[in-house]
C-alpha cells in the first residue's frame, strides 16, 4: 500500500506543478486523464513494465539538467529533403524558424480553443484505449498537461513531408508535446520528427489511419547526452492502412519509447523499428505493444541496438493475438551489439495468442562484433575503424531497411556514420 | 618480392607449434606452388602472412619487398600489395558486395596515398571484371558472399584480386568446393592476371588446380616445413605416388 499512495502521490505532486487548466475543446479529455492518473498514480521501479528502466528522473516534479550538444558542423537532418518546417523551441512553437503550418493543413493544438473539433474523437482517446492491459501514466499525463502539439488532418495524399523540429536551448527545459494525426481514407502522410525537444521531454502522437490510408514516421531523437524523454505512440489501423514507423536514438541518458499498436481492420500492415546506439551513460527502452484484432494482418517489430561502454537497452515487446484474428501474420527481433563486456541488453518478448490460425515468430539475441568478418574486411586494406563501422552499419541494417524513402535513409544512415566517429573508441 | 626466412609460428591459446621453420623466396613474376598434406601448416602460412589474429610469431621474418609484414596490421599488408584469397570466404550479412569492394578499393588507395576512384570509374571497372569472371550484376548488389554457392564465392574472391591488382598473392585452396568448369573460370581469372610484376603462392592439396595455373616452382610441406623444392613435375610425383613416398625420402 505504501507504494501505491507513494505513486499516487507523485501524481498529484507532478500535477501540481503543471497547468491543466485548458480552455475548449480538449479541457474533457483533458480532466479524464488526469482522473486516470490520479487513480493510477506515476510509475515507479517495482511496476512490471518499468523492472529494467528507473522511471523516477521522467517522474519527479522538479526539472531536470541537461547540457545542449554540440553538432559542429554537421548538416542538419533532412535537410536536403523537401519538407514543410515546424519548430519547437524546448516545447514552444517557434512561427519565426517554421514554414506557415496552415500550407500544410497543420493546426497547432495551443491555438486550437474552439468549443468543437475534429481532434475530439481522438485526442486522449488512442492513449487512453492504450491504458489497458498495460498502465501507461506518463501518457496521461502527458494528455491531461500538454502545452502544444500539432493537429494533423489528412485527406488525400500529402505533397510533402511534415517534419517537426525539437531544438533544445535551455538547460533545465521540461517540455510536454501532444500529436494527433489523422488520415482519412486512402490518406498518405510522411511525419519526420527530429531533434532532443528539451532536457526533459514527455511526448505522445496519436495516429488514426482510416482504411487504406498509408502513414510513415522517421524520427532521430536529439543527442543531447544527458536530455531525457518518455514517448508513446497510440496507433490505430483500419482496413488495407499502412503504418511504418522508424526511430533513431543516439546519446540520451535516459530514453523510453512505447509504441502501443492496434490493428482494428482487416489486411493491415504495421511496422515499428528502432536503431538505438549509446557509449556510456545510456539508457534506451522499447516497449512495444502490438493487438492483432483483425483478420490477416501483418506486423513487424525490428530493434538492433549497438552498446558500449556500460550501456544498457531494454526491450519489451509484445504481440497479442486477439480471438478471431485468424492469419495473423506477426515477426518480432529484438537484438543488440555489445562492443564490450560493460553494456548489457535487457529483453522480454512476449506473445499471447487467442486464435488458432496464425504465424507468429520472435527472436532476441546479443552478440559481439564478428571477428572472422572484421579481419576479411581488414584483409582487403580496409582500416580497423572503417571496417568496425561498416559491421556496425550492417548490424542495423534491417532496421534501417523499413525507412521506405531512400534519401531519409540515406540521411539517417549519415547521421549513424557521424556517430560512430565521434564514437570510435 | 616475398621472402620468408625462418618463421616459427605457434597457437597464441595453447602451446601447438604449428611452423617450425619455414623459408620461402618467391620472385616477382613467378608462380609458387605449395603442396602438403592436412596439417601441415600450409593454410597456417598464408593466415599468419595476412595478419589474422590467434598466431604468434615466435622467430623468423617474412617481407615483401624488404618491408617486414609481421610487424604490419592486415590493412597495411594489404595496402603493400598483399592478398590472400581464403580457402573460405566470409559471408558479411548487411554489407553489400559493391559497397565492399569499393570500400577495399578505395582504402588502398587512400593508403598508399592515390586519388580514391569515382563511382562511376569504379563501377565501369568492375562491371568488365565481373563480367570476364561470370558475376552478374545480381551477384554485386547481395551481400558479401551471403547465399553464394561455393563456386560464386571462390569467384567473388578473384574478382576482389582482379580490382585491388595486389602484387603478391596468396591462393589458399582456391580450387577446393569447385567443380571442373568453375575451376576452369577461376584459373582463367589467376592466369589473366599474371605479369612480370606480379607474384603468386598457390596452395593446394591437389595437382588438378596446377593443371590450370601452371606453377614455375613446386615446394612441398610437411610438419610446418618446406622439405622439398622443385619443377612443376613435383606435383606430378605427388599425383602419381602421393606424399607418403616424398615424406619418407626427405623425413
Amino acid at each position: 500500500m505504501a507504494v501505491l499512495q507513494a505513486k499516487l502521490d507523485a501524481a498529484e505532486a507532478r500535477l501540481a506543478a503543471l497547468d491543466v487548466a485548458h480552455a475548449g475543446w480538449s479541457a474533457a479529455a483533458r480532466k479524464d486523464a488526469a482522473t486516470r492518473l490520479r487513480a493510477m498514480g506515476l510509475p515507479v521501479k517495482r511496476d512490471e513494465y518499468w523492472r529494467y528502466t528507473d522511471p523516477t528522473s521522467l517522474t519527479v516534479a522538479a526539472p531536470v539538467t541537461a547540457a545542449l550538444f554540440d553538432a559542429g558542423d554537421e548538416a542538419p537532418l533532412f535537410n536536403g529533403i523537401d519538407r514543410v518546417r515546424l519548430v519547437f523551441v524546448d516545447g514552444v512553437f517557434d512561427p519565426t524558424q517554421s514554414d506557415d503550418p496552415t500550407t500544410a493543413g497543420v493546426e497547432l493544438l495551443s491555438a486550437s480553443t474552439a468549443d468543437i473539433h475534429w481532434a475530439q474523437g481522438l485526442y486522449g482517446v488512442l492513449e487512453a484505449r492504450g491504458q489497458t492491459p498495460v498502465a501507461r501514466p506518463l501518457a496521461a499525463l502527458n494528455t491531461a498537461a500538454a502545452t502544444e502539439g500539432v493537429l494533423i488532418r489528412v485527406t488525400g495524399k500529402a505533397d510533402k513531408p511534415i517534419n517537426l523540429i525539437y531544438l533544445h536551448k535551455s538547460e533545465h527545459s521540461d517540455a510536454i508535446l501532444h500529436h494527433v494525426v489523422k488520415l482519412e481514407e486512402g490518406a498518405e502522410l510522411t511525419l519526420l520528427e527530429n531533434g532532443p525537444g528539451a532536457a526533459r521531454f514527455n511526448k505522445v502522437l496519436e495516429v488514426d489511419v482510416a482504411d487504406g490510408a498509408r502513414f510513415h514516421h522517421i524520427r532521430a531523437q536529439g543527442r543531447d547526452h544527458e536530455r531525457r524523454a518518455a514517448t508513446h505512440i497510440f496507433a490505430r489501423l483500419g482496413a488495407k492502412s499502412l503504418f511504418k514507423s522508424f526511430t533513431l536514438t543516439a546519446n540520451g541518458v535516459l530514453t523510453r519509447n512505447e509504441a502501443v499498436l492496434e490493428l482494428t481492420g482487416d489486411d493491415a500492415v504495421a511496422h515499428v523499428a528502432g536503431a538505438a546506439v549509446g557509449d556510456g551513460n545510456f539508457h534506451h527502452d522499447d516497449t512495444v505493444f502490438v493487438t492483432h484484432a483483425a483478420e490477416r494482418c501483418e506486423s513487424r517489430q525490428v530493434f538492433k541496438k549497438v552498446l558500449k561502454n556500460g550501456a544498457v537497452g531494454v526491450f519489451q515487446g509484445k504481440i497479442l493475438v486477439k480471438p478471431g484474428a485468424q492469419k495473423t501474420d506477426g515477426y518480432q527481433i529484438s537484438q543488440s551489439l555489445l562492443l564490450d563486456e560493460d553494456s548489457q541488453f535487457l529483453a522480454k518478448p512476449e506473445l499471447e495468442i487467442y486464435a488458432d490460425d496464425v504465424k507468429c515468430s520472435h527472436g532476441s539475441t546479443s552478440g559481439a562484433i564478428d571477428e572472422t568478418a572484421l579481419y576479411y574486411l581488414r584483409s582487403r586494406g580496409v582500416p580497423l575503424r572503417q571496417a568496425q563501422s561498416l559491421l556496425v552499419l550492417a548490424f542495423l541494417a534491417e532496421a534501417i531497411s523499413e525507412i521506405e524513402d531512400e534519401a531519409i535513409a540515406e540521411d539517417i544512415r549519415a547521421r549513424l556514420e557521424g556517430w560512430l566517429a565521434r564514437h570510435d573508441r | 618480392m616475398l621472402e620468408i626466412k625462418n618463421l616459427h609460428v605457434k597457437l597464441e591459446e595453447d602451446d601447438k607449434v604449428i611452423l617450425k621453420g619455414v623459408d620461402l623466396t618467391v620472385e616477382a613474376g613467378k608462380v609458387h606452388a605449395i603442396m602438403g598434406p592436412n596439417g601441415s601448416g600450409k593454410s597456417t602460412l598464408s593466415y599468419v602472412l595476412s595478419g589474422r589474429d590467434g598466431y604468434e610469431v615466435t622467430d623468423g621474418s617474412a617481407t615483401l619487398d624488404g618491408e617486414e609484414l609481421l610487424d604490419m596490421e592486415p590493412e597495411e599488408r594489404a595496402a603493400a600489395g598483399l592478398f590472400l584469397a581464403f580457402q573460405y570466404p566470409v559471408e558479411i550479412p548487411g554489407v553489400g558486395n559493391m559497397t565492399f569492394l569499393r570500400t577495399a578499393v578505395n582504402a588502398q588507395r587512400k593508403a598508399r596515398g592515390e586519388e580514391e576512384m569515382s563511382a562511376g570509374e569504379f563501377l565501369k571497372v568492375v562491371r568488365e571484371k565481373a563480367k570476364q569472371l561470370k558475376i552478374d550484376a545480381e551477384m554485386m548488389k547481395r551481400p558479401v558472399n551471403v547465399g553464394f554457392s561455393g563456386g560464386e564465392k571462390k569467384r567473388n574472391e578473384i574478382l576482389q584480386m582482379a580490382m585491388l591488382e595486389p602484387k603478391m598473392c596468396i591462393l589458399d585452396e582456391t580450387d577446393s568446393g569447385l567443380d571442373v568448369d568453375a575451376m576452369k573460370l577461376v584459373a582463367d581469372g589467376v592466369n589473366a592476371l599474371r605479369d612480370e610484376g606480379r607474384a603468386f603462392l598457390v596452395i593446394t592439396h591437389y595437382q588438378r588446380l596446377l593443371d590450370h595455373i601452371k606453377p614455375d616452382v613446386v615446394h612441398i610441406m610437411a610438419d610446418g616445413r618446406i622439405v622439398k623444392t622443385g619443377g612443376p613435375e613435383l606435383a606430378l610425383e605427388v599425383e602419381h605416388n602421393g606424399y607418403a613416398g616424398i615424406l619418407a625420402e626427405v623425413l
